[in-house]
Formats: C-alpha cells, structure tokens, sequence
C-alpha cells in the first residue's frame, strides 16, 4: 500500500479547509469596512497569483516547448519524453526575445526590451487585423443581411419574426449610426441615432441583468463552501 | 445615516438605507435557500438545446475538444457546464481532450476528472476516451499554433506522458480534425477567441459556455458561428434539463447546476424587490420636489 | 536602432502573419506556425516579468518603509513562498519526474488553501455591490434608463417562479409576452443588435489600430523615445 503525503492526510486537509474559510471571512469582512485583515489576505492574493501564473507557465510551456527543444538530452528526469530527440535550434529565437524582455527590469538596458514587445506588438497586430475582419466585421455584416418575410405555417409566427428581423436591421443600422460622430446628430439622422441609443440601453439592460446573475451564482459558490466548512465543525 | 433619520419621510429613510442592510439582506437570500436546499429547474432554450443537439448528432466515437480558460474566480458558473458537457458526451460516447488558455483551467479540468469522470464512468479508459492535456501559454496564438499544427505546442500531456503513445491521439495533426470544440470560458481568452482563431479560420463547428457577464456579449455569433452556448449558470442549468431529458439517469443524480439555481433565484426576486423600492422612494421623492 | 529596429520587427511580424491568411503556402505558412509558437513561449517571459515588476514595487515599498509596508512583505512572502513550492516541486510524490500540482504536493496545498479561495471570494464580492447598486442608482429617471431597467427586469425575472406566474396565463396570441419568451426575445434581438453595432465598432477599430502599429504610425508602445 503506497503511503499517503504528509499533504493530502486528513489532518492536512483540515487545516487547509481552515485556512481557506479564515481567507474568505477575511475578504468578506471588506463588506463592513476596510480592515487589517483584508488588506492580509489582499495582498497575500496578489503575490501569490503572480507565483502561481509564474510557476505554471514554467513547467506547462518553458521547459517542454522551449528547454526540451533547445537542449534535449540534458532533460533528463525534468521531462524524459524529450531525451532523445534533436535539439531544434531555432528555438533561440523565443530565448533571445524572453531575455531581451526581461531587460525591462533594468533600467539601463529597458530599451532592449522594445525588441520583444515589438514582436508581441506586430503578432498581435498582425493577426487581430485578419481575424476581426473576418469574425466581427464582414461575417457580422453578413449575419445582419437577413431575408424580411420566412414562409412559416402560422400567420402569428411570421409577423413576429418579420418584426423581430426589422428590429435586427433597424437595429444595428441605428446603433452604428450611433456611434458616428464625423456628422451631427440632428434631424433625420439625429432621430435614427436616438433609436440607436434604445437599442444600446435594451442591450446593457440585457448585460446588467445577466451581471447580477453571474455575481449571485459566484457569492453562491462561497456561500456554499462556508456552509460546507460550518458543518464540518458540528 | 442620522441625517436621514431625522425629521424626514418614510420613503426618504428607506431611499437612504445603509449598504450594510442590502449586503445582509442578500447573503440571507443565498444563504437560506443552500440551507433549506431548494432546488429549481429551468427548461432549455433555444440556443441551448441547439448545442445539445449537436453533441448529440455527432456519432459515436466523435473528437471533442474541451477548453477550460476560466478559474476558481468563475467556477461556480463553469464547472458545472464543463459537468454536463462531459457527461453528455461520454454518454455518447465520444472522446473528449481537455486543454486549456487559463493557467487555473487544468485545477479544474483535473477536478472534473476526480470528481465526474472517474466516480460515474469508471469503465473510461484514460489515453483512449479522455485526455488530460493541460495548459499552454499563449492565449490566440496558443489557438493559432493548433490550427495548424496540435503538435508543436502539445507533445506531452498533463502528467508528462509522449501523447503520440495515446490511442487517442492518432488522427490528430491540427484543430481541423476535431469534430466539435466546446469552450468554457469567463473572458479573455476564451469563447470568443475560439470563434475569431479557430471557428472561423478552420471551418470547425464551436460551442461552449460562458459567464453570465460574457454571455450577451456572444449572440452576435449564433447561430451563424457558434452552434449555441450556455449562459452562465442558468445556461448550465438548461443544458442539465436537456441531458435529463435525453438520459432520465440524470434525473436521479447529483445536478451541479440545478442545485445552486435556488439561491440564484431568490437572490434574484430580492434584487427585483430591492429595483422596484428604489423606484418607488426616487417617484415619491420626485412629486415631493414638485409640490414644494 | 532603438526606434527602428523595433519597428521594422512589428512591420515584418504583422505584414508577414497578414499573408499568411491569403497565401497559406511556404514561406508564410512555415513563418505563421512558427511565429504563433514563439508568441506562445514569449508569454511566459512576460509572466516572469510581471512577477519582477510586483516584486521590484514591493521590496522597494519594504526598503523604504512606506504606508502600508508590512501589507507589502505579505505579498513578498506569498510570492516566494509559491514560487519556491511550485519550481522546486516541494513534496511532490515521485520527485522532479512528477507533476508539480501532484496530490500531495505544497504546491496544489497552496493552491487548495489560500489561492483557490482569494480568488473566488474576491470575485463574489461584486455580488453585493451589484445589489446595492441596483437600489440606489438604478432609477427610470429618463426614457433611455427606463428601457434599461425594464430590459434587466425581464432578464432578472426570467429563471424565477414570479417570472413564470406573472404571465403564465397569457393566451396564446400573447404568449410573445410571456416572461421566458419575452427574455428571450430582448437576447436575441435588441441585444444582438446593440451587441452587432459594438463589435462591427470595435473591429474597426482594432483593424485600423493594427494597421497604424503594423505601418509604425502609431508608436506610443516604444515609450516617450517613440514619439517623433
């Protein structure tokens, strides 16, 4: 029978429990005033995300699509499944721009750092220009050229779905002419953008309800953990 | 607060009511419904029942790729998605490859694993109809690297294993060769960027759930770019309904969202009341104003 | 070379990744893939730098004995504590050959008792905010916020047996009216719409963003040394 880690017995999963429920009664006490010990757990939650994004990049991307490549013999117990392969040279590439980018940290070489982020810049660029053209630009405009009348059985149906499609078009069109502000908002254009303006507020309404619906469901995950932890006292 | 209290009307003591009392009133309404467990279900929608039905026309044997990029911050939301999307399809009998854009996503997909997978179809083999292939970073050009080549971004998976080694594994070279991607998201990356960098560029039918928050956000892609998707937990709750309708097993079982859709709706009916007070006292303040 | 040098990166970079989506052939398939993968491995070196930068904020704040200096070493001793953990793979069955977040290592401990409830806890506070902010600013004070309000009621109302009851009873001409119906329909039209106009607004303005940093118009990301 393989022995239990000391981390994973019953009393260290207590203690982890009680040290979870201590951390969240502290970030709740925020809801009577800002105190010491909010600020504890705060600031704890700070540094420890950072370590926490830091560590896992580490060993999920750095040491198997970068080390592994680069120096693959030297991998060792670190990641056998490497051992073996070709190290693939180009790699030296990412290496070069991480470091240069790291050099932010000193401000004596911080420009080298431009190098790197130049590179994340131009990726970005580069890709965000072909993808939104396609998904959030032409494919929506597509989307939006709608046919006005759809042969269905029941005469009900079709009039709310010509009107329901009236309200798609009419919709977006006003909205758009919303936010173009190159020509004043006055008379015939004017009262389009007002209508424009419904259909935002009929669509942040939508968003805000849904908001109240997200926060709830989350406050309900911790409420229920407390729950969990108060029972596990008695 | 004493201000108010003094020689003032009703409505202008109720308009000026301490935050505390609001906070308190709506931790009792989460708080009593998860005591008394008062459960709820939520008939499925449309755009639900639209992704339903496309897990379930996929025959048997069909690749389903999994993205977990959200955390602990939004799991109440998303794990129990991540839930009925694997029970689905492993009631169907696809496999499913669990990746994610979150560094936090693989706790969950790892969870999902402990607490779903290997407790309700323990007959499941690992490497042959589910695989854990864990976190890259990159967020799109994570998507972007996959959509061309699986492989030059995913050679192990979570446990450090070659996945070339998993039967599983075999046929697949690029995004291209899964027949769905269900994206459980909670911002960025996430839902969206599966559509923008996969989706679309790939040709690949996408799915998935998102927060609530993002949820409104995502109709402009239905049903032309995503086949349906879940808002929040209500969405979840709708895909549970549409599983148990399909799989009465369900009925009977543990449903993750369900659950927790009762504090939800009371919590709701208490932020209703609290809209319709406001209202009320800002009216009755008003015609004050215009009588003197 | 500190101006141009990184400007003829991101022009190559962008022009090069923007081909590649209409001649997917070599080169520029080769340059995509491997661009992508590179990007990908780039990302850590910014965790890294993210985690320096708070580092460098807060020893600084500790040096200097500033407001709220203790806080700071909090965030210091939290840092190292899961670095240290997770790089050295403390406790972690089977040694350096095992998973870093291995059951039973300090690292998944770390994570189960501080990280996990930090951050949920955090998030689920805006719940209360939310509901206090709908009593106190959420007010039909004009037409625009009436419609929003009446909009976020029917959403809000929607999974509810209030919902249900209040319009249940509807006949069947007006079932449009219904509440879930009607929540429904205010998804997938006027938001959709609302929702259309946003990201057509926004992929405007991202394409011609890109275009301006691609051709080195804008520079503002090379620092005040940029400008000019």
């Amino acid at each position: 029978m393989e022995d239990t880690p000391i981390l994973a017995s019953p009393l260290a999963q207590t203690i982890s429990l009680w040290i979870a429920a201590l951390l969240t009664l502290m970030i709740f006490s925020f809801l009577y005033k800002d105190n010491p010990a909010y600020k504890f757990a705060e600031h704890l939650f700070v540094g420890v995300s950072a370590a926490y994004w830091m560590t896992v990049g580490f060993w999920t991307t750095l040491i198997p699509n970068l080390m592994a490549k680069l120096f693959p013999s030297r991998m060792g117990t670190i990641f056998p499944v490497a051992v073996g392969n070709r190290a693939e040279y180009f790699y030296i590439v990412p290496l070069v721009f991480g470091i240069l980018l790291l050099t932010r940290l000193y401000s004596r070489l911080a420009w080298l750092s431009r190098w790197a982020m130049a590179f994340i810049i131009g990726f970005a660029a580069g890709t965000n220009f072909t993808r939104y053209l396609q998904s959030d630009f032409v494919t929506q405009i597509h989307s939006t050229m709608i046919p006005l009348y759809e042969p269905t059985g029941n005469i009900m149906t079709a009039v709310g779905r010509i009107f329901s499609n009236l309200v798609v078009v009419i919709g977006v069109v006003c909205a758009l002419i919303y936010f173009y502000f190159s020509k004043p908002h006055e008379g015939s254009f004017g009262k389009a953008a007002r209508v424009g303006i419904w259909v935002l507020m009929a669509a942040f309404g939508a968003s805000f309800g849904y908001t109240v619906m997200a926060r709830v469901s989350l406050l309900t995950g911790r409420m229920s953990f407390l729950i969990t932890w108060v029972q596990s006292i008695f | 607060m004493a201000e108010a209290n003094t020689g003032s009307t009703w409505f202008e003591r109720l308009g000026a009511l301490d935050r505390r009392v609001i906070f308190l009133l709506i931790a009792l309404a989460v708080i009593i419904p998860l005591v008394v467990h008062y459960t709820t279900t939520i008939p499925a929608s449309r755009i639900v029942l639209d992704l339903y039905e496309a897990v379930e026309n996929l025959p048997s044997g069909s690749k389903v790729l999994i993205s977990f990029d959200y955390g602990p911050s939004t799991a109440p939301e998303n794990q129990p998605m991540a839930t009925a999307f694997t029970r689905h399809c492993l009631e169907k009998g696809h496999k499913i490859y669990l990746i994610a854009l979150w560094a936090t996503g693989p706790r969950q997909s790892q969870q999902l694993i402990d607490e779903v997978i290997k407790v309700e179809f323990p007959d499941k083999v690992y490497g042959e109809d589910y695989i854990h292939l864990g976190y890259k970073a990159g967020n799109q050009g994570l998507i972007n690297a996959l959509l061309s080549d699986f492989n030059s971004m995913y050679t192990s998976d979570l446990a450090g294993e070659d996945i070339e080694g998993f039967p599983m594994m075999e046929g697949i070279g690029t995004l291209k060769d899964f027949d769905i991607i269900l994206a459980i998201g909670s911002g960025f990356p996430g839902t969206k960027e599966w559509v923008q960098f996969a989706g679309d560029p790939g040709d690949i039918p996408v799915g998935g759930g998102t927060t609530a928050v993002m949820a409104p956000l995502l109709y402009p892609y239905y049903p032309k770019q995503m086949l349906g998707f879940l808002g929040g937990l209500q969405g979840a709750a709708e895909y549970e309904a549409a599983l148990m309708n399909g799989y009465p097993k369900y009925r009977t079982m543990t449903r993750r969202a369900s659950t927790t859709m009762g504090p939800q709706v009371t919590a709701h009916l208490v932020i209703v009341g609290f809209i319709l007070i406001g209202n009320l006292t800002y009216l009755m303040e008003r015609r004050k104003k215009r009588k003197y | 070379m500190k101006r141009s040098i990184p400007l003829l990166i991101t022009f190559l970079v962008g022009v090069a990744l923007i081909v590649a989506m209409f001649i997917p052939h070599w080169p520029f398939d080769v340059l995509n893939q491997n661009f992508s993968v590179f990007y990908d491995i780039i990302a850590v070196f910014a965790f890294i730098l993210g985690g320096g930068n708070l580092l460098k904020v807060h020893i600084r704040k500790v040096q200097r004995k500033g407001g709220d200096w203790k806080y700071s070493l909090v965030t210091i001793i939290g840092f190292f504590l899961v670095l240290g953990a997770g790089l050295l793979k403390i406790g972690v069955p089977g040694g350096w050959s095992g998973d870093y977040q291995a059951t039973g290592s300090l690292f998944k401990y770390l994570y189960d008792s501080a990280f996990q409830p930090l951050q949920a806890t955090m998030f689920s506070l805006l719940a209360f905010f939310v509901a206090s902010a709908s009593y106190r600013a959420f007010r039909a004070k004009t037409r625009e916020a009436t419609i929003l309000l009446v909009a976020a009621f029917i959403i809000l109302l929607r999974p509810t047996p209030l919902g249900y009851y209040l319009t249940f009873w509807l006949p069947e001409p007006l079932q449009f009216l219904h509440v879930p119906n009607l929540s429904t329909w205010i998804l997938s039209v006027p938001n959709m719409a609302g929702q259309r106009a946003i990201m057509i607004g926004i992929a405007l303005g991202i394409v011609s963003t890109s275009l301006r940093l691609i051709l080195g118009i804008e520079r503002s990301y090379l620092g005040s040394e940029g400008k000019g």
